[in-house]
């Protein structure tokens, strides 16, 4: 089923358009990934669908943007924090807030009063359980998040954005900041979220695309090229310009 | 090739006397002022000075008994403290996270001109406005209270307290906030649950270096607070602080006195209040660096 869908997005920042005519369908609980060179608009794409280009003053969004066939936001004002409590969203750089570990994996629960407190330990021991850190950090709950090693900050962010149980989670390049085994660590619990939850991933890596995901969209100067099966996209590419990316023609 | 090399070499040794004579200032000043105020801790005991609640500097017998004016600083301190820093906080978060550009300018400016109006100045707009005002709705004897000191000095610390924080604001960095709203916090909720913790360091030796200003200013409080060395019992009655004493009384000494001496005496405990808070506030500062 189609989880996320777009018809004729266009963005502006300013006068510079850079989402041109976007049409997609993303599946649910599936892994998507969007690919492209550089300034493409890969990560404006993924922030359209949270509404963080909204922080950008002179944004202009054209065309309709559905979750679960609804518009993300429906007439009149937008529920934000409606919308960014389904849409989760991890970084490139880890940004775990300067706080505990364990006040990290609640912000989420507090900002949306989802939990009563006697039920945060549970939800910090099953949000720190998926992402593979409870053992790690099990005694080091009340410690500050910031003297995290590089991956286990990812993975935390992680974590916070799965506590609030999103069905969405969006990861721009999250795998960046870390070197090649954090790397392989993280894209075998993205394998794993799958199951619970629909992913996009941008990512600048191909070779990551063609692990971890199903279904892959190649962009180029704001538009969106190719979209197919990630299989197809690297084997068989309809498109010219497809295959010249990944065939490395492109920087 | 000669006379460059001995051109650098000058200006070397001119910035070397510049920093040493800026130390050698200080360390000249807390000599003489231990050497004159030390000589006096030799007739009167420290612990004495310090707990007496008498004083009485040229009666028969004398008495120098500081508990007074140290209640009187603490007082005014505490209530300018109560007053200046939840206040500034706000106004570093509204100039550095709400307010659009222009008024953010024109704000900051204005701030820092508020910093540069002399205490006399300031002290003399109080004393004409605010005294009366307090003494009128308040319904007390005299506006000259600790209560009115601590509004003047917090309103002076403000500058300080507000410029310094917001810079701490400003420095933290964008991906917390961006984090914050996309896991669903609204703009106010990012700033009180994420953005205050990751400034705090900034924000607390901000708010020393404000006490700091008014622990040691002299002038607006002297005017002011109605220099009554008594115990006080609230907030609303007159008090004098360990400052307005020594600004007071210096003129009226005769050299080589007791009561010429106790003065000095009271510099030294005012320097090491100071010194005290100036150096957490630098530890505290410090901690955030690393
Ligand atoms: N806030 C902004 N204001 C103006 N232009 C912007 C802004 N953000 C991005 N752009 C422009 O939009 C285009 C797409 O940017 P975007 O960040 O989406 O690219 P990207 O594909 O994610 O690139 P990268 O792989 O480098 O992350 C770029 O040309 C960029 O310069
Ligand atoms: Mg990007």
């Amino acid at each position: 089923m189609s989880k996320i869908t777009t018809k004729n997005l266009n963005l502006w920042y300013g006068s510079f358009h850079a989402l041109k005519d976007v049409n997609l369908s993303f599946y649910e609980k599936k892994i998507t990934a969007i690919i492209g060179p550089s300034g493409c608009g890969k990560s404006t794409l993924l922030r359209v669908f949270n509404r963080m280009n909204d922080l950008v003053e002179g944004v202009k969004v054209e065309g309709d943007v559905l979750i679960d066939n609804e518009p993300i936001c429906g007439t009149g004002v937008c529920d934000l924090v409606k919308l960014r409590k389904k849409v989760g969203m991890v970084f490139q750089r880890p940004n775990p807030f300067p706080l505990s570990v364990y006040e990290n994996i609640v912000f989420g629960l507090r900002v949306h009063d989802l939990a009563v407190k006697k039920d945060y330990d549970k939800i910090v021991y099953e949000s720190l359980n998926s992402v593979l850190l409870w053992d790690d950090l099990k005694d080091r709950l009340r410690k500050s998040a910031l003297s995290l090693s590089l991956e286990q900050k990812q993975r935390l962010c992680i974590a916070r954005t799965i506590a609030v149980k999103p069905d969405i989670v969006l990861m721009d390049e999250p795998c960046s900041a870390l070197d090649p085994q954090a790397t392989a660590r993280i894209e075998e619990l993205m394998r794993e979220l799958k199951n619970s939850y629909t992913i996009v991933i941008v990512t600048h890596n191909m070779q990551q695309a063609a692990r971890v995901s199903e279904d892959t969209g190649f962009m180029l100067l704001g538009e969106l090229i190719e979209f197919a099966r990630t299989e197809d996209i690297f084997t068989r590419p309809q498109d010219k310009r497809t295959e010249d990316y990944i065939t490395g023609r492109y920087g | 090739m000669r006379i460059r090399l001995f051109k650098e070499f000058i200006i070397e040794k001119l910035i070397f006397l510049s920093g040493i004579a800026s130390i050698l200032f200080v360390i000249l000043i807390f000599v003489f002022l231990l050497k004159e105020g030390l000589s006096f801790f030799k007739e009167i005991n420290l612990f004495k000075f310090i707990s007496g609640k008498h004083w009485y500097p040229i009666s028969e017998p004398e008495q120098f008994g500081i508990l007074p004016m140290i209640l009187g600083s603490l007082l005014v301190t505490l209530g300018a403290i109560i007053f200046a820093v939840p206040l500034s906080i706000g106004a570093a978060f509204y100039i550095s996270e709400v307010a659009p550009g222009k008024i953010k300018d024109i704000l900051k400016a204005g701030i820092e001109m508020l910093a540069a109006i002399p205490s006399v100045v300031l002290g003399f707009i109080g004393m004409i406005t605010l005294v009366p005002l307090v003494k009128n709705v308040l319904h007390l004897p005299t506006g000259l209270t600790a209560f009115s000191g601590s509004i003047m000095l917090g309103l002076m610390s403000m500058p300080t307290i507000i410029s310094i924080s917001e810079d701490a604001i400003n420095a933290v960095p964008k991906s917390y906030k961006e984090g914050a709203l996309a896991l669903g916090a609204t703009r106010w909720q990012a700033m009180y649950r994420v953005t205050i913790y990751a400034a705090l360091p900034g924000i607390i030796a901000a708010s020393m270096l404000g006490i700091g200003r008014v622990i040691g200013e002299t002038m607006a409080v002297m005017m002011i607070t109605g220099n009554a060395a008594v115990i006080p019992h609230t907030f609303f009655q007159p008090v004098r602080t360990l400052t307005a004493t020594i600004a007071a009384e210096m003129g009226e000494t005769v050299y080589g006195s007791m009561h010429y001496y106790s003065l000095f005496a009271i510099g030294i405990i005012l320097f090491i209040i100071t010194f005290i808070i100036n150096i957490t506030a630098d530890m505290v500062l410090h901690r955030k660096h690393k």
